[in-house]
C-alpha cells in the first residue's frame, strides 16, 4: 500500500534533520506567511475546526473545538492576562509509541511553524515544548531549529511585520509517564510534582500559572501548516471516512518490518499490518494493541476495522497514538498483561488510592498467575479491578487507561488466563472477596 | 553548606528567566546540578533551592518524584534498559538477565569499579528497533547478549 506523505514528506530516510534553508526550499514557512497575511487571529481556529483535525496524542478531541475554548481579548485588550500559553506535549512515553520522535528529529521546523501558527490562532504570546527527558537528540535539533527561526524573524517580536510576537522555549522533562496527562504536564512545567489537577477548570480557563492555556500533541500541531496551506476541503478529502487527514502509523513487536508509515485515516487494519510485513517468522497474529499500551487489544477478527477514531472505537478499542504493538500466536497473554500493568503500576503518580494501590495489586496477581501461583477467584478479582479502576473511579485517566488492555485481555483470552490457575491451588478467601461486590 | 559554581548558577538563572514564576525552574535546577556533579546530593540540592528561591523540602518533593533525577551517586555511565512492551516482546528479558549477570549488579546498583549504573526505563521511543537501551545519551538498538558485550566494551 502506498503511503500518503503529508507530515513525513520532507523526512529523509536517514532522519538527518531538514534545516531551515532546505525546509523553506520545500515550501516551509509559507503557511505561516499565509496565516499572518490572509487570516485574522480568530480565523485560523475555525479553519482547523472545519478541516476536522482531531488530537493525535491519543484522545482524539477535535483541535479546532479545543482552541475555541480559549478566551479572546481582541475586543477587550485591557482584560488581557499577563500571558496566554500554548504548550506542546512532546512527552512521548506511551509504551510502543515512537512517532513524535521521528518528526522532531527529522523535520523540527514543521513543529516550530505549526506552533507559531497555533499560537497566533489562540492568541498565545509564549509557547513551550514539553519534551521528555530522554529525547536529547530531539532537544539539540529543536533548539537549533528555534534559533534558526529566530534569525529569520519567524519568532520573537513583531513576526514578519504582522504585529504578532511569540517567545518559544524548550522544557526538558525529568521523567514520569504521568507528565503526558495534560494537567499533570502543567504541574510539571510549573516545577512541581506531576500530579494531575481537577477539571474543571480546564486549561483554557486556568492552565499554566493560572493563565489561559492550550495543550496539543506534536503530531496534531504538525498538521496545522498543511491545513492552512492547502485548505480544509483538501484536508478532509485525505481521510477515507469521517475523520480528515493522514496519520502516522507504526508497528513494533512481532511484525516482519517494524517501523513508521503515514496513511490516510480510515485505512484498514489488515492493510497496515501487511505494510509492516505481517507477522514475522511465518507465525500467526494473536492480537495487538492498536495505539499504545493503554488501548484495548484487537484480534485477528478485527483486520477489516477502519483505522480512524470512530472505526476503532466501534470495536471496543481506541486509535490512540496509532503505533500498534503486535504479538504472535506463541506469546502467552499473561506476560503481555504483566508487562503492561507493571508499567502502569510503576507510573501511577500516587495521588489517588484506587490507582496507587489497585495497579500494584493487579500486577502482583498477574505475576502470580504467570508463575503458576494463581488462586481460584483471581480472574474474578481482576474483573473487579477493571470496574474499581475504571472511568470515573479515579482522579485522572491513568488507571482507566491501564484497565483497557486488562479488560480486553479478560474478554478475548479468558480461557488461557483461567487455565494458568493450578488445579490443586488452595482456595483462600479471595473468591469471597471477589464476590462481595462493593460497587 | 556548599555553594554552586558560577556556571551552575548562571544556567539556573537562565532557566528561571524563561517562566513567569521563577520557581518553575526547580526541575531544571536539579538537572543543571546533576549535569555538573553526576548526581544531586543533599547539600547541592539545598544550594540549588536557595538559587531558585524555594525551600529544600519543596526541592526534595520534586527531586524524588522524577526518575531522571539521581539522589544517589551513579557510575560514569548510566545504562537505561527499556522494559516496556515492544522491547519485552522482542527479547528484553534475555538482555536484562545478561546485563545483570555480566555486570554483577541488579537494577538500581552500580558496579564496584564505578563504571556502570543499571536502571530500568520506560519505553524509550525506539520500539521498532527493540530491545533498546541508552548508555548515557546514546541509543543502542537491536540488542542481543552478544551485542551487549560489544557495547559495554566501548565504555571506559
Amino acid at each position: 500500500m502506498e503511503e500518503t506523505k503529508v507530515l513525513t514528506q520532507r523526512i529523509r530516510p536517514d532522519r538527518s534533520p531538514v534545516w531551515i534553508d532546505d525546509y523553506m526550499d520545500l515550501g516551509g514557512y509559507e503557511a505561516l506567511k499565509t496565516a499572518l497575511a490572509d487570516y485574522g487571529p480568530t480565523e485560523v481556529g475555525p479553519l482547523i475546526k472545519e478541516a476536522g483535525l482531531r488530537g493525535r496524542g491519543g484522545a482524539g478531541f477535535p483541535t479546532g473545538v479545543k482552541w475555541s475554548f480559549m478566551p479572546r481579548f481582541e475586543d477587550r485588550p485591557d482584560e488581557r492576562p499577563a500571558h496566554v500559553y500554548l504548550v506542546v506535549n512532546a512527552d512521548e512515553m506511551e509504551p510502543g509509541t515512537f512517532k513524535d520522535r521521528l518528526i522532531m528529529e527529522g523535520d523540527p521546523h514543521q513543529l516550530i511553524e505549526g506552533m507559531i501558527i497555533a499560537s497566533y490562532a489562540i492568541g498565545a504570546d509564549t509557547a513551550y515544548v514539553f519534551l521528555r527527558g530522554e529525547y536529547t537528540e530531539c532537544r539539540r535539533r529543536l533548539q537549533q531549529a528555534i534559533d534558526e527561526a529566530h534569525e529569520k524573524g519567524f519568532l520573537g517580536e513583531n513576526i514578519l511585520d504582522s504585529g504578532f510576537s511569540l517567545n518559544l522555549h524548550l522544557h526538558m522533562s525529568a521523567g514520569r509517564y504521568i507528565c503526558g496527562e495534560e494537567s499533570a504536564l502543567l504541574s510539571a512545567l510549573e516545577g512541581r510534582r506531576a500530579v494531575p489537577r481537577h477539571k474543571p477548570p480546564f486549561p483554557a480557563a486556568s492552565g499554566l500559572f493560572g493563565q489561559p492555556t492550550t495543550v496539543n500533541n506534536v503530531e496534531t500541531i504538525c498538521n496545522v501548516p498543511h491545513i492552512v496551506k492547502n485548505g480544509a476541503e483538501w484536508y478532509k478529502s485525505l481521510g477515507l471516512n469521517k475523520d480528515g487527514g493522514t496519520k502516522l502509523f507504526g508497528a513494533s513487536g512481532h511484525v516482519a518490518k517494524p517501523g513508521l508509515a503515514e496513511f490516510p485515516l480510515g485505512v484498514k487494519l489488515g492493510d497496515v499490518l501487511e505494510h509492516f510485513g505481517g507477522i514475522r517468522n511465518g507465525r500467526k497474529l494473536k492480537g495487538l494493541l492498536p495505539g499504545g499500551g493503554s488501548t484495548p487489544f484487537l484480534t485477528p477478527d478485527h483486520l477489516d476495522t477502519p483505522m480512524d477514531y470512530d472505526g476503532v472505537g466501534a470495536v471496543g478499542s481506541r486509535l490512540g497514538t496509532a503505533t500498534m504493538i503486535v504479538f504472535d500466536d506463541q506469546t502467552p497473554i499473561v506476560g503481555v498483561l504483566k508487562n503492561l500493568e507493571h508499567f502502569y503500576a510503576q507510573e501511577s503518580c500516587g495521588w489517588c488510592t484506587p490507582c496507587r494501590d489497585g495497579l500494584p495489586w493487579v500486577e502482583k496477581m498477574l505475576v502470580n498467575l504467570e508463575a503458576g501461583k494463581g488462586q481460584p477467584g483471581d480472574i474474578e478479582l481482576l474483573d473487579l479491578h477493571v470496574k474499581l479502576l475504571g472511568p470515573g473511579k479515579t482522579f485522572c485517566a491513568h488507571a482507566p487507561g491501564a484497565m483497557g488492555p486488562l479488560e480486553a485481555g479478560l474478554k478475548y483470552y479468558r480461557d488461557e488466563l483461567s487455565a494458568l490457575i493450578p488445579d490443586d491451588a488452595s482456595n483462600l478467601s479471595r473468591t469471597q472477596a471477589a464476590n462481595a461486590n462493593p460497587l | 553548606m556548599i555553594e554552586l559554581s558560577e556556571a551552575e548558577i548562571e544556567a539556573i538563572h537562565h532557566e528561571m528567566s524563561l517562566y513567569e514564576d521563577p520557581g518553575a525552574a526547580t526541575i531544571e535546577a536539579l538537572k543543571v546540578v546533576q549535569e555538573h556533579r553526576g548526581w544531586v546530593s543533599d547539600e547541592a540540592m539545598a544550594a540549588a533551592a536557595k538559587v531558585v528561591g524555594v525551600t529544600p523540602t519543596q526541592m526534595e518533593a520534586v527531586a524524588t518524584f522524577y526518575n531522571l533525577i539521581f539522589r544517589q551517586p551513579v557510575g560514569r555511565h548510566v545504562i537505561m534498559l527499556c522494559d516496556s512492551i515492544s522491547c519485552y516482546l522482542t527479547g528484553y528479558e534475555e538482555v536484562r538477565d545478561h546485563l545483570k549477570s555480566s555486570l554483577g549488579i541488579d537494577f538500581g546498583q552500580t558496579t564496584e569499579d564505578g563504571r556502570f549504573t543499571l536502571l530500568p526505563i520506560c519505553c524509550l521511543g525506539d520500539c521498532d528497533k527493540g530491545p533498546s537501551m541508552r548508555v548515557g545519551e546514546t541509543y543502542h538498538s537491536h540488542l542481543t547478549p552478544e551485542r551487549v558485550d560489544e557495547i559495554l566494551a566501548e565504555y571506559e
